[in-house]
């Protein structure tokens, strides 16, 4: 099979419908998106062409500001306590035999695909006082009496870091599965306890998969919605959740908009970051 | 000792990821209409009134067909998408697969409210079919790694062969690649299936008032507080989606499906 570039419209024909159905269906969605942004919006819900930058005048307060700095603060938490657990366990994970790594991998992917209401009922009625961890502590004789521990910010914390734990692993399993299992049995064969060699030869040499995994999650928290409401309490409510807020109960689409375009442009910063970063370890 | 404390942590982990599954598994079964854990009493009522309760019922219905519609769509947009980067050499056509990346790898809310704009511009708010074509370009990504892997794993010479003997490109197609990348076609067409089922924010902003599906539907139930229906439905849930994956595992070669072994085997 010749692979040349294609030539007639008969050859291209495959790509059109995909082509199309990506530019109409994603791009101007998108590009719309950004448009309302400088729209100016009326009264009672509707918006109308203009060029004005007050919806981004606007995200520039101090209550925006606040919840921006509070939102990525907590998806920069959530990324470092997810990879810091998922690294260690996602190297175990590879050097189990086939059969115990497709248990732990369906398991896994089971739970990043449940939808962000089902992890938070899950997680409000395990922090429950009616049905709850603590009536398990109250059976065992540890507490006094069952109590509520959500609304609060570790409850939110857990939810999340629950939510991203098994896409950290999935993120990090492809090169932890890839990396040369000689470079740390040549470092025990020399020597070096297991906890030694995890440090120097596997921490070192994945440096860069590190990097590229923690900003990956990182964005993946920041898009976390449902969950603050679920779990936290309104001052932990993120940057998404005040995008919906202002989108649909605000009807300010315009101000919504605003918003997205901002969380877009961190987003992409930081993954073409990430990509950098794992780009450098494979060249060397 | 290191050992131990490896498959100590393990079990920690996996009771911690299964714990609040536990717990929900333990109130769809109470016998009361409260969330009770350990739960008091046992009943399978709160199962049946999935199915026999309407509004419950609906939302199941409509998550399914939901599900079902869009990740046909996704997979009929990525086929020809992967095939076409597999059989020529058109760099320009990356560009389209770096589109069909973007919307996952993005905040979901940002994809949502680039639906709403849309949908609300052309006047097509609300219309059942349109949360089928956002959750389609939503997932389009899935089927699209899976595709990518399923050609890249087609050996040429088998393509080299058939076209020395006169096969056209169709033939080809249609008689050697097709088999070959069916597992890729199926497990994309699952994974996109069950992330459309689970999903929330694109439903929500694209048809949330006109149609139901059944992560809404818990999201609204839980505003007037808890029910073990709310449960049963989720435990149904979590048991639907492992299926899914555990059969994609035991038709399929998972770890090669999440990377384990890259380019050169």
């Amino acid at each position: 099979m010749i692979r040349r570039a294609p030539r007639t419209l008969a050859e291209h024909s495959p790509i059109l419908f995909p082509a199309l159905m990506l530019v109409v269906f994603f791009v101007i969605p998108f590009s719309l998106m950004i448009a309302v942004s400088v729209f100016r919006r009326v009264p009672g819900g509707f918006y109308e062409p203009d060029l004005v930058f007050a919806n981004y005048e606007r995200f520039l307060t101090a209550f925006f500001g606040g919840v921006l700095s509070f939102s990525l603060g907590l998806a920069a938490l959530v990324a470092v306590v997810s990879v810091g657990i998922a690294f260690p366990f996602t190297h175990r994970l590879v050097r189990l035999p086939r059969a115990g790594q497709i248990r732990w991998l369906v398991f896994l992917l089971s739970i990043l695909s449940l939808s962000e209401v089902i992890i938070g009922f899950a997680w409000s009625t395990l922090l429950s006082r009616t049905a709850g961890i603590t009536n398990l502590l109250v059976a065992l004789g540890l507490m006094e009496a069952p109590q509520s521990l959500s609304p609060s910010f570790g409850g939110l914390l857990a939810g999340l870091v629950y939510q991203a734990f098994p896409y950290t692993v999935l993120v990090l399993y492809p090169a932890l599965a890839r990396f040369d299992p000689y470079l740390v049995e040549a470092a025990r064969t020399l020597g070096a306890s297991p906890l030694r060699a995890f440090f120097t030869v596997l921490v070192p040499g994945l440096r860069n998969t590190i990097v590229a995994t923690t900003i990956m999650v990182f964005v993946f928290a920041l898009g976390s919605y449902l969950l603050p409401q679920l779990l936290g309490k309104p001052q932990h409510w993120t940057l998404s959740v005040l995008i919906t807020d202002q989108a649909i109960y605000q009807s300010n689409m315009p101000f919504a908009a605003a918003m997205a375009v901002f969380l877009v442009l961190v987003s992409l910063a930081l993954v073409g970051l990430a990509l950098m970063a794992g780009r450098r370890e494979e060249g060397a | 000792m290191l050992r131990r404390l490896n498959t100590l942590a393990a079990s920690l982990i996996a009771l911690v990821l299964a714990a609040p599954l536990m717990v929900v598994a333990g109130v769809s079964v109470n016998a009361r209409k409260s969330l009770d854990f350990p739960p008091k009493g046992f009943s399978l009522s709160w199962y049946a009134e999935v199915f026999t309760d309407p509004g419950w019922r609906d939302a199941l219905v409509a998550s399914l067909v939901v599900a079902t519609l869009s990740a046909a769509l996704a997979v009929l947009i990525a086929f020809p998408l992967a095939w076409f980067l597999w059989r020529w050499k058109a760099p320009w056509a990356r560009a389209f697969e770096v589109l069909g990346m973007t919307p996952f790898i993005l905040p979901p809310v940002i994809t949502a409210l680039g639906f709403l704009s849309f949908w609300a511009a052309v006047g097509e708010y609300g219309a059942p079919w349109t949360v089928v074509v956002s959750h389609a370009i939503f997932f389009v990504t899935l089927p699209l790694v899976t595709l990518s892997l399923g050609f890249g794993a087609v050996d040429r010479s088998y393509v080299e062969a058939a076209a020395t003997m006169g096969a056209d490109d169709r033939t080809v197609l249609r008689t050697v690649v097709m088999p070959l990348v069916r597992p890729y076609v199926i497990s994309g067409f699952a994974f996109a299936f069950v992330l459309s089922l689970n999903e929330y924010i694109v439903a929500y902003m694209v048809v949330g008032f006109t149609l139901e599906t059944l992560p809404i539907k818990i999201f609204n139930a839980l505003r007037y507080g808890y029910t073990p229906t709310m449960a049963a439905v989720t435990v149904l849930f979590v048991a639907l989606t492992a299926l899914v994956f555990g059969l994609i595992a035991r038709f399929g070669d998972l770890p090669r499906l999440l990377g384990a072994w890259a380019k050169h085997d």
